[in-house]
């Protein structure tokens, strides 16, 4: 297990270095020069010059990459160009409403996702079924800002019952922006669910228990669910990312004070410093937890770790 | 019983293109037995059916579309400003007093050309590269498991954000973040269906019999991989739907003053309250023509690539 986890871990520094380069050209990839874009839009030639000097850019690039790294390692993000503060402050600022945000998210989209695809498997074929995988595709077809909005004219505007944004009303402001977030992945887990347990059904240790009198429920909950629910962990991994982008879009809506809003705040004021490090911020978050869920799933599934 | 003879159906029907190919009479014939078979199979799915009708429909909207709006979609009228829905404006008026239904009528047009063509670009980029990626295998097929193993690094929609930072925002930048995030996903499908097709008897008879590696490349295994890119593009067309009206809500992507469905959306946040149909119709014709992509992708599925079923 130990090694399994140690080799996987490995495997990823390849990947960690060559998204970190893709990241560290984007202020290169910008047409312009970067030592202007860097120093700001009304900056002088002198200050232009003092920032070409500051950041290193009249260096190779494979020495700026260098550089870039170290102070990566260190834990220097840099410093916005809007406020000079400097970015993983920003960062540790804003980092708590939206890990609140995709926690409550991802938490309601795989207990209720999982329990429609439940429903669904049991009565396959059944009004249960047409009914929850309607469900499920809607999910999936819906504009999160949308659902968002109409949250909003429903229970901010006419019902009085939830705060219209910000993060100021504790768990309160929380319950619309993370329904609209997970609304999406709720229905994908969902419908793999479904599938999964179905597939699983039809295997020869379900029919054994059949033949040997077990209970309808003692069959779905003592057996196949177990065993439908390993590669739903995976997609719920992957759907990691459909969340970190949602993510921005919902704070959008909601004027919720997190870092997807600080993202889309820094590209209309053209921070560079700060996208950079929230895209770089957002990508390892992906990746870290993608390499969670494939050591979790190893863990259930012990056939993967000899592979 | 019956999905068992269903499945050898299948399976007689995976094995024509071995005589097909070498009498090309044989190939017209089976073609339009194909088609046949497809059709009455697909329209068994009253849903997927429906789909493809309603898309038919944007489709025909994306043409004629801005001839056929009962109001002109930019002209102000300040005269009608935030009408709630009527006879006159189905869907109301927005704040300039522009009949939102012909704005969204006029809207299909820039809304699906991008998302549609966004995703053909994906769908080609990836499909060469998982066709090479497949036939070739050793180090060419590594080296571009390993470029989308890094695209796939980038959660889509932020991948999409950078690319839009760094391109500046706009219609035509949000269609080429988006066919750049497609295309992983489109190369690694070919590829595991390139891989299938290579084992096949036919490739393996074509090779015997002497063709260049160009020709069963895309005469011999290109064919085979086509319904599984067919089922793939249509469900992508959905998602891109999506992220472009995603961007353009976030104000990187069309004008805000354009008609594109996603901006119209980020226009009337400012509304909501006072004037929620300017909120709910073009976030309605987004959900429907999504969900319309997404339930004939499902029948497409179900009909062309049944094993990916379950």
């Amino acid at each position: 297990m130990k090694k399994y986890i140690i080799k996987r871990i490995v495997s990823l520094i390849p990947l960690l270095l060559v998204v970190s380069f893709v990241i560290f050209m984007f202020i290169h990839l910008i047409p312009g020069d970067p030592a202007r874009l860097l120093a700001g839009k009304d900056a002088t030639i002198a200050e232009v010059e003092a920032a070409r000097e500051a950041f290193g850019l009249n260096q190779p690039l494979i020495q700026q990459y260098i550089s870039y790294l170290k102070t990566l390692l260190s834990g220097d993000l840099g410093y916005s160009i809007k406020s000079g503060a400097p970015v993983s402050g920003l960062i540790a600022d804003r980092i708590i409403p939206t890990l609140g945000l995709t926690f409550f998210s991802i938490i309601w989209a795989l207990v209720i996702g999982i329990l429609l695809g439940i429903i669904s498997a049991v009565f396959r074929d059944k009004w249960p079924d047409r009914v929850g995988m309607l469900t499920a595709v809607s999910g999936i077809s819906l504009p999160n800002f949308w659902v968002g909005l109409v949250c909003i004219q429903l229970f901010s505007v006419h019902l009085g019952i939830f705060p219209s944004g910000g993060a100021d009303d504790g768990w309160k402001s929380y319950i619309l922006p993370s329904f609209a977030l997970g609304a999406g992945i709720m229905a994908i887990i969902a419908r793999f669910t479904r599938s999964s347990l179905v597939n699983t059904l039809k295997q020869d240790y379900i029919r054994t228990g059949r033949a040997k009198g077990l209970s309808g429920r003692a069959i779905i909950f003592g057996h196949a669910l177990k065993n439908s629910l390993i590669p739903v962990i995976t997609v719920a991994g992957l759907q990691f990312g459909f969340l970190l982008g949602g993510s921005v879009v919902v704070e959008t809506v909601f004027s919720f004070p997190g870092l997807g809003r600080l993202l889309i705040d820094s590209i209309h004021f053209r921070d560079y410093p700060v996208i950079q490090s929230l895209i770089l911020f957002f990508s390892v978050q992906f990746i870290l937890v993608n390499l969670l869920v494939d050591i979790l799933y190893s863990v259930f599934n012990p056939k993967i770790r000899y592979e | 019983m019956n999905k068992l003879i269903k499945k050898r159906g299948e399976m007689n029907m995976k094995e024509v293109p071995v005589e097909a190919t070498l009498t090309s009479v044989g190939v017209e014939k089976k073609s339009k037995g194909r088609f046949f078979e497809f059709w009455k199979a697909f329209r068994k799915k009253k849903s997927a059916l429906i789909s493809f009708y309603f898309i038919i429909l944007l489709l025909l909207l994306m043409v004629v579309g801005p001839f056929i709006t009962p109001y002109d979609p930019a002209e102000p009228d300040y005269f009608k400003l935030l009408e709630s829905p009527s006879i006159n404006h189905v869907f109301g008026t927005d704040e300039y007093g522009r009949d939102i239904l012909s704005r969204i009528i006029a809207g299909a047009q820039i809304t699906l050309s991008v998302s549609i063509s966004a995703v053909l670009l994906g769908a080609i980029g990836g499909t060469i590269l998982g066709l090479v990626s497949g036939f070739f295998g050793k180090w060419i097929d590594k080296i571009i498991m390993r470029i989308c193993d890094v695209l796939f690094a980038f959660p889509d929609l932020i991948l999409g954000i950078g690319i839009v930072a760094i391109l500046g925002p706009g219609l035509q930048n949000v269609m080429i973040a988006i066919a750049f995030f497609s295309i992983p996903s489109f190369a690694r499908i070919v590829r595991g269906a390139t891989l299938e097709a290579k084992e096949m008897l036919f490739v393996e008879s074509a090779k015997s019999i002497g063709a260049s590696k160009v020709r069963i490349l895309f005469k011999h295994i290109l064919p085979e991989t086509i319904p599984v890119i067919i089922v793939y593009f249509t469900m992508t067309v959905g998602s891109a739907i999506l992220s472009a009206a995603s961007l353009s809500f976030l104000g990187l992507g069309a004008e805000p003053s354009s008609p594109d469905w996603g901006a119209m959306l980020s226009m009337s946040r400012d509304y909501i309250g006072s004037s929620f149909h300017l909120v709910f119709f073009p976030g309605l014709i987004i959900f429907l023509t999504v969900l319309a992509f997404n339930l004939f992708g499902d029948g497409l599925r179900d009909v062309l690539d049944p094993k990916t079923k379950n």
